[in-house]
């Protein structure tokens, strides 16, 4: 015998996939919501998407420096991801010490402290979003109306479409007039909200990317999208003059970013069809109702981490159904 | 028509090179190294001893039991050792090594085979044929090596009414099975009587995937005079998985834990039809299979007939040697076949193929933490949760591991395939299945 082989367990083919490429992936379909977020908010936006992801990165290489780790996860996208997710997350206005404390805040509390990437029980940027809107309620709903310095005009404050509702039906228990128009805009973006919330076309570009790329499938997104706009219908349906209809739930606030790159985090999410249905439909109810009769306009975060409180349990409850788990199927 | 399918699965670049390469006759080998464990079930007990001069075809060991099947000589010539040699298992294990003096005689000067048929095989009775099949030594030549014998014996009760033939080669690179079918279409059909007859079944089924329609076409022509369908099925790695192929053909799920004659199936590949065929009517025993011996290190890939016994050092050269520095020797396919640690062994009657890798075609990344991406449990045919089992396999929690159905893993590499954090997965899962069958033993 004079050579000897590499010995190795079977399969000896691999698909080629790494955890950096689906990470890159995700990023690289953010991309449409952080261009129009610059767009429509200027300067402010990018600062805050550029500080974010510093940030993250920063955080990111203490955390693994002070625990003996390689520096090489660095390089797999995990924290430029959060920072992205978190600072699309954020309002325009938002200060650069809340922006850079959001960003330390996601990588240390949000993932490191339970092991780093895979091991994080919840949204890293969502536990920063709601940390900074528990500790600083006031810069963290300080919007800025869109478009404003393109108009020569320094930052407007501007209510959001779902804070506008909120406080007129709280004030006068009535729906302020929607114009048709309106819809327009918030589907291209032209609204007050985060940076990553405001264009649901920038967003569901990007979602179909993700579906193409096979990241993400509709088990989840969908679940919560319908689920969102079905309760929000029935109660908009039996009193249109206090409930807003159901187009305006699913196009304003957090709901399309939440559902198509949040709720789909996959590390915080269950990984069988039956168990993401389930989670898309928690996230969708908690949303409404939080929305219609929570103290805050909007749900989608607290939603989602909410359920991905669940996630262990729903994971326990919803294996796969084995294959041969029954002597005959019926196709 | 929906083209038929079961659940999970993927498809791999499928690199059948060699799928328009006639199949070529292999040189006789100075040596051949012959195993006793060759087949799922008892090793077979030698009955020659050192410098016994053996007939091609002649019985070199005796099986053991039920479970097991006689070993021949694969070629005329001089035993010159029965000692343990390298086996594709990875150790040391008895063979019968026998020096071939180049006439490649059958005895009594018989051509091409040792008893031919005078009569038509179809008028003996089933229990005569199988034990004609047992005594030539045939096995399930998929890979599985599960003695054929066996699995045309059903206990009674079990009422079997279907037949299905495995011509899905579903493995990337590997071409036997379809050159046999494209080539020897009358051989598989000769076999095929002869199983319907043993079994006594209604329905006969040929499941061959869609990429290969050239095959698809010569089975139906070939098909044209008998009652057999010839169904063309979903390009979709692990296709030829016995119990996914029972799925997309019959919609019957096999229970888990069970046989495929749990649901009234038999599945046997084409390659052992045809080896049913040679037994019966020519009395030739299981002395040579068809192989797909490749690989990018390879310079000519070919479909090559080898005698048992021939070492993997013998193939290689007999397709012009190595341009590659090889880095992995695989027998088998690269979803589920073995690493070899050298080329000194012998292809044995489960060898299928042999895949020589470089560096290039081998994956070198290190493993991440899994970041529950879910493509595991969507590829999975056998509906587990592969990251799940594999955690607790890790951990050594067996309990566990079984509660979430390890023992249902298939082991066909469809989760580590797919895994972007690169985690052995199968390994992971083999272990504790293993961990779980000695618990069970021992209690
Ligand atoms: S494919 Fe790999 S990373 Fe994805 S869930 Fe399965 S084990 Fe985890
Ligand atoms: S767990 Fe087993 S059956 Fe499932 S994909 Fe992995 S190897 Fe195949």
């Amino acid at each position: 015998m004079t050579e000897q082989y590499y010995l190795s367990s079977s399969p000896h083919m691999h698909s080629g996939a790494t955890t950096d490429k689906v990470m890159r992936d995700v990023i690289y379909a953010l991309l449409p919501a952080c261009l129009t977020a610059v767009w429509f908010f200027g300067l402010a936006a990018l600062t805050t998407l550029l500080l974010c992801v510093a940030s993250c990165l920063v955080a990111e290489a203490a955390c693994l420096k002070l625990q003996g780790r390689a520096q090489s996860t660095l390089a797999d996208g995990s924290a430029v991801l959060t920072g992205l997710l978190l600072a699309l997350n954020l309002p325009a206005a938002a200060p650069w010490w809340l922006t850079v404390l959001g960003g330390a805040v996601a990588i240390v509390i949000g993932k490191q402290v339970y092991g780093g990437l895979g091991y994080n029980p919840f949204n890293p940027a969502l536990v920063a979003r709601v940390v900074l809107l528990i500790s600083f309620p006031i810069q963290m709903t300080s919007w800025t109306a869109p478009l404003a310095s393109a108009s020569g005009v320094d930052a407007v404050t501007m209510a959001t479409p779902l804070g506008e509702w909120k406080t007129a039906v709280m004030l006068t228990s009535k729906l302020p007039a929607v114009q048709p128009a309106d819809y327009l805009n918030y589907l291209t973006g032209n609204m007050a909200g985060c940076l990553g919330e405001v264009s649901a076309v920038a967003v569901l570009i990007g979602a179909a990317y993700l579906f193409w790329r096979r990241i993400i499938t509709w088990h989840i997104p969908l679940t919560f999208v319908v689920t969102v706009a079905v309760l929000t219908g029935i109660f908009w349906l039996v009193d249109p003059t206090r409930y807003p209809d159901p187009l305006l739930h699913v196009l304003t606030g957090g709901l399309l970013l939440g559902a198509f790159f949040m709720a789909t985090d996959m590390v915080t999410s269950p990984v069988s069809s039956t168990g993401m249905i389930i989670f898309g439909f928690g996230c969708g109810l908690i949303t409404v109702l939080i929305r219609l009769f929570g103290g805050y306009p909007e749900g989608v975060s607290f939603a989602i981490l909410l359920m991905n409180a669940a996630t262990p349990l729903i994971d326990r409850y919803t294996p796969p159904r084995k294959f041969g788990a029954v002597g005959e199927v019926v196709r | 028509m929906k083209i038929k399918r079961f659940p999970g699965g993927l498809h791999p670049p499928e690199h059948k090179s060699t799928a328009a390469r006639a199949i070529e006759p292999c040189s006789l080998p100075d040596e051949l190294v012959i195993p006793l464990a060759q087949h799922i079930g008892a090793p077979a007990e030698p009955c020659v001893v050192i410098g016994d001069t053996v007939a091609k075809g002649q019985v070199i060991a005796q099986p053991r039991g039920f479970v097991s099947v006689p070993i021949h000589a694969s070629s005329s010539g001089v035993v010159t050792a029965v000692e343990p040699r390298l086996h594709p298992m990875g150790r040391p294990l008895p063979a019968i090594v026998i020096k071939p003096d180049g006439r490649d005689a059958w005895p009594d000067g018989l051509e091409g085979g040792m008893n031919p048929l005078l009569v038509d095989p179809l008028t003996l009775p089933p229990s005569r044929l199988r034990d004609m099949v047992r005594n030539a030594g045939v096995v399930g030549l998929g890979g599985a090596t599960f003695p054929t014998h066996v699995k045309l014996s059903p206990p009674g009760g079990k009422k079997i009414n279907t037949l299905i033939l495995n011509g899905v080669e579903c493995e990337p690179y590997l071409t036997a099975d379809h050159r046999l079918m494209l080539e020897e279409p009358e051989r598989i059909l000769a076999g095929i009587d002869i199983l319907r007859r043993i079994l006594g079944v209604e329905r006969v089924c040929i499941g061959i995937e869609e990429n290969k329609p050239d095959a698809i076409a010569v089975m139906r022509d070939a098909c044209a005079q008998r009652d057999i369908e010839v169904i063309a099925l979903k390009v979709m790695y692990p296709q030829g998985a016995e119990k996914q192929l029972i799925f997309a053909v019959t919609g019957r799920q096999t229970p888990s834990g069970g046989l495929p004659m749990d649901v009234g199936v038999v599945v046997q590949n084409v390659g052992t039809a045809a080896a049913v065929a040679d037994a019966i009517i020519h009395g030739r025993p299981l002395v040579e299979r068809i192989a797909t011996i490749t690989g990018p290190a390879l310079v000519e890939p070919k479909n090559l007939r080898i005698r048992i016994g021939t070492s993997l050092r013998h193939l290689v050269a007999e397709c012009g040697g190595l341009r590659e520095e090889v880095v992995k020797v695989i027998m088998g396919g690269p979803m589920m076949g073995h690493t070899q640690l050298s080329l000194d062994v012998p292809a044995i009657r489960g060898t299928s193929g042999l895949l020589l890798l470089d560096k290039n075609a081998v994956a070198t990344r290190s493993e991440g933490p899994c970041i529950r991406c879910a493509r595991c449990v969507s590829v999975c045919p056998a509906r587990l949760l592969p990251t799940t089992i594999s955690a607790y396999a890790r951990r050594d929690m067996i309990a566990e591991a079984e509660r979430f159905n390890a023992l249902d893993c298939i082991e066909c590499g469809c989760c580590a395939y797919t895994c972007p954090a690169r985690i052995p997965l199968v390994q992971s899962i083999r272990q504790v299945k293993g961990a779980i069958l000695a618990k069970r033993r021992l209690s």
